[in-house]
């Protein structure tokens, strides 16, 4: 690329970031702190709930996830949740109830291209890279905490 | 006969015969809404796939400019049109549905303009006595294949435009009237990249083709902005309409703001949420077919300078981080 060039495309880019609003982050730490805390304060209660009904310390957390992936799926299959999570950006999406939304919706999408390349090749399409990097940083992980036990207690 | 570096001008420029605009729920609850021939309540049109109904929707706009036109179903000598999706499918698939001459075209979101400039010339030329000129756009399938699935719970940012759900159609034929709406020149444009990457701000990434290719028009012609009563760009949007200004001003020629409207940015109410603006095939195609050229019929304008642009990208370059190469095609729309 040419010097000029170089200068031209400088230029314009400060055109560029002169002209273009800037998401408005303040409000969207608000809203997706308040929803995402309100879908925390929903599975506390379920959490609560299961403990009430005896279940053991382990099967809690258990019990509550299923509950929250069963809404997280309802909602998206009724039109629903696409519409908290324009609202509520980060707030819906890293609860686990997005995680069961990344999964659902392309399910949806692409059921009309067949059970086995569609729905089945695509239903990861999105959750996909936090399986492979969620599971390879808990090996990672894991590993280390292995040695710190084994070897430096 | 071409002018200058990249104009031609129609020496039997070609009678803009009729037009047709089909468009879809949320466009049809615009602000342009009484200029639409037909709104759609549903916009999957009783089809099997998102993709069946933009092709339905193509090809009832085809039908419609036939007809409008007084020509026999089936007898438009050739069909210029394109769209968003891979290798172009929902026109094939109109084209399918019509039995006419097909020209399958890709410049993305300038399709339609890129089509007017080529049939134009064709006709002029004395190649054809007709030709229908198209494209199409939806939302639904440029989501799926350019963004995410429709019920994914994201935010879109400020500069991301929303993909119109709308196909426009233009019956262009040969004739001696007298006072009829004709394309009298058009513009190639050059691929330009100004090295924006980010696909969520098409309008940043089109406005320096567009800037380009207006301004071969004007120095290939001799003519000045002036020259036009409406000079429409296709789908910048809001933001991408003021960095055009930008640039013109910049440059010392500036462009009159109240000259400047862009397609995009007039098919939606902000309250629609469609963030900066509309964009896809179908936006430029829809509004000036309806809005454009019926405003030009009633005689409120005489003069139009019409541009189309397009990103000519896709989810493979953009995963590669590769910068937005677009490009824009200029026609100039006359009642003489």
């Amino acid at each position: 690329m040419s010097k000029n060039q170089a200068q031209k495309v400088r230029e314009y880019a400060k055109i560029v970031e002169e002209k273009t609003p800037k998401s408005r982050h303040v409000r969207g730490c608000l809203r997706a702190f308040w929803v995402g805390g309100l879908i925390c304060v929903i599975g506390q209660c379920f959490t609560n709930l299961a403990v009430a009904l005896n279940l053991s310390e382990m099967t809690a957390p258990m019990f509550t996830s299923c509950v929250l992936i069963f809404l997280g799926t309802t909602l998206t299959g009724i039109g629903v949740y696409d519409r908290i999570g324009k609202y509520a950006g980060a707030g819906s999406i890293v609860p686990i109830t997005g995680f069961a939304n990344s999964v659902a919706a392309p399910a949806i999408e692409f059921r009309r291209e067949g059970m086995v390349l569609g729905l089945g090749a695509r239903l990861f399409q999105l959750a996909g890279p936090v399986l492979t990097y969620g599971i390879s940083a808990s090996i990672v992980f894991g590993i280390i905490y292995w040695a710190v036990k084994e070897w430096l207690l | 006969m071409r002018v200058g570096k990249q104009t031609f001008v129609y020496e039997k420029p070609p009678e803009v015969a009729s037009h047709a605009s089909v468009v879809g729920p949320k466009e049809g609850g615009g602000p342009l809404a009484d200029y639409f021939d037909v709104i759609l309540d549903d916009d999957l049109l009783g089809m099997k796939s998102w993709e069946l109904a933009e092709s339905e929707m193509l090809r009832r706009c085809a039908l419609l400019a036939m007809k409008e036109g007084g020509i026999p179903e089936g007898s438009a000598q050739a069909f210029f049109t394109g769209d968003l999706n891979d290798q172009i499918i929902a026109s094939g698939f109109a084209g399918r549905a019509l039995e006419l001459p097909f020209v399958g075209l890709y410049g993305a979101c300038s399709t339609f303009v890129e089509g007017l400039v080529l049939a134009s010339g064709l006709i002029s030329g004395g190649f054809l006595e007709n030709a229908l000129c198209a494209a199409s756009s939806h939302f639904c399938t440029a989501e799926r294949q350019f963004r995410l699935p429709l019920e994914m719970g994201t935010q879109r940012t400020p500069s991301a435009q929303w993909t119109a759900t709308a196909a426009g159609c233009a019956l262009l034929r040969n004739s001696d009237a007298k006072n009829r709406l004709r394309v009298t020149a058009g513009t190639l444009g050059k691929v330009v990249d100004y090295e924006i990457k980010d696909a969520n701000h098409m309008g940043a990434a089109m406005a320096p083709a567009v800037e380009s290719t207006i301004r071969a028009h004007l120095s290939d012609t001799g003519r000045t902005a002036g020259d036009f009563d409406l000079i429409v760009t296709g789908d910048l949007g809001w933001i991408g309409r003021e960095i055009l200004l930008e640039l013109f001003s910049r440059s010392g020629k500036p462009l009159p703001s109240e000259k400047l409207v862009d397609c995009g940015a007039s098919l939606y109410f902000q309250e629609q949420d469609p963030h900066a603006g509309g964009s896809g095939c179908g936006c430029v195609a829809s509004v000036s077919c309806g809005w454009i050229m019926k405003r030009m019929e009633e005689g409120e304008l005489r003069r139009v300078l019409l541009t189309g642009s397009g990103a000519m990208m896709s989810p493979t370059s953009s995963l590669q981080a590769e910068s937005i190469p677009s490009i824009a095609y200029a026609a100039s729309l006359e009642v003489i």
